[in-house]
């Protein structure tokens, strides 16, 4: 059964982030030093613009995010 | 082949005015060190060598721990191989861009995603081994729904069609195929690089352009966009 949270994601995966966002080789070029100011708390979004969006676009790029989000933090 | 091998693109249209970059702080002393022993000769280079594949290492089994769940059928010694291919692989990416290191983070943490990128492509790919890659949406029926309220299945239904004129009708062959794969039919970015013949960036940036004109052709036939879409 499909609610309107699945449609939603799903129309999310086909339309994408709405605000302009990096490419995969600038995701990749500035992701260590990413991950190291959200660990410190600082507010990446003005320090690394266009990232964030990046993330939510790309699944590939997210999941190497996460996983060196969650190795640091381990 | 990794994303580093392959090209780059520098940003997606349209480009985020990137800060212009404060200048590099000093390196760490655990940097500094590591990058010493890396440019240093003979014995003291190879134990630095030795060091960082170790390191390396540790963050591919890292991944592949992460991940397993996904790849129930490979069986131990195979993940362990990915893994031992994935630390020496980022090891001689690292090597090849030393020069890169801008000190914007921590050495290490600037080493681990090479690893933590080539494990990942590695398993990508190892999960889409001889399986077709879909290009054509067989998948359209996430759309529709039988939970919803008639006259929410009725706007439902009513921008579904939408979706489905756009993608045919706005997006050229290649930008349909690129978006349907990836955004409908989930064949992950490298893999379907790989059989493109491409690079993540590449097809990152047709996704995009696609995107923006799905995006346009909504927008200009009056659908509010916004209350619609949900991050995952």
């Amino acid at each position: 059964m499909t609610d309107r949270s699945e449609i939603g994601q799903a129309l999310g995966r086909l339309l994408g982030p709405a605000e302009p966002e990096v490419g995969c080789d600038v995701c990749f070029d500035e992701l260590d030093r990413y991950v190291e100011l959200e660990l410190a708390g600082r507010d990446v979004d003005a320090e690394i613009p266009g990232l964030r969006a990046h993330l939510a676009g790309c699944p590939a790029c997210r999941e190497e995010h996460d996983s060196l989000y969650a190795l640091l933090s381990a | 082949m990794s994303i580093l091998e392959v090209g780059t693109v520098k940003a997606v249209e349209p480009a985020v005015p990137l800060v212009a970059a404060p200048p590099p702080p000093p390196f760490d002393l655990e940097s500094h060190e590591w990058l010493r022993t890396l440019r240093a000769d003979g014995a003291t280079r190879d134990a630095a060598i030795a060091r960082l594949h170790t390191l390396l290492l540790g963050a591919a089994r890292f991944e592949i721990s992460r991940r397993r769940h996904t790849m129930r059928h490979l069986r131990g010694n195979e993940l362990e191989d990915i893994a031992a291919e994935a630390a020496a692989d980022a090891t001689l990416s690292v090597l090849r861009r030393l020069d890169d290191f801008r000190g914007a983070s921590r050495f290490t943490t600037w080493a681990y995603k090479f690893a933590l990128l080539e494990a990942a492509v590695k398993l990508r790919k190892r999960a889409w081994q001889g399986r077709e890659v879909p290009l054509e949406p067989d998948d359209w029926d996430i759309f529709s729904s039988t939970a919803l309220g008639p006259d929410a299945a009725s706007e439902q239904r009513e921008l579904l069609a939408a979706v489905q004129t756009a993608v045919a009708e706005a997006l050229t062959p290649h930008q349909r195929s690129v978006l349907v794969a990836l955004a409908v039919n989930g064949v992950p970015i490298d893999v379907l690089a790989e059989r493109l013949s491409t690079n993540r960036g590449a097809l990152y940036k047709t996704l995009h352009d696609a995107r923006r004109k799905l995006r346009a052709h909504l927008v200009e036939r009056g659908f509010a966009l916004a209350d619609r879409l949900e991050a995952e």
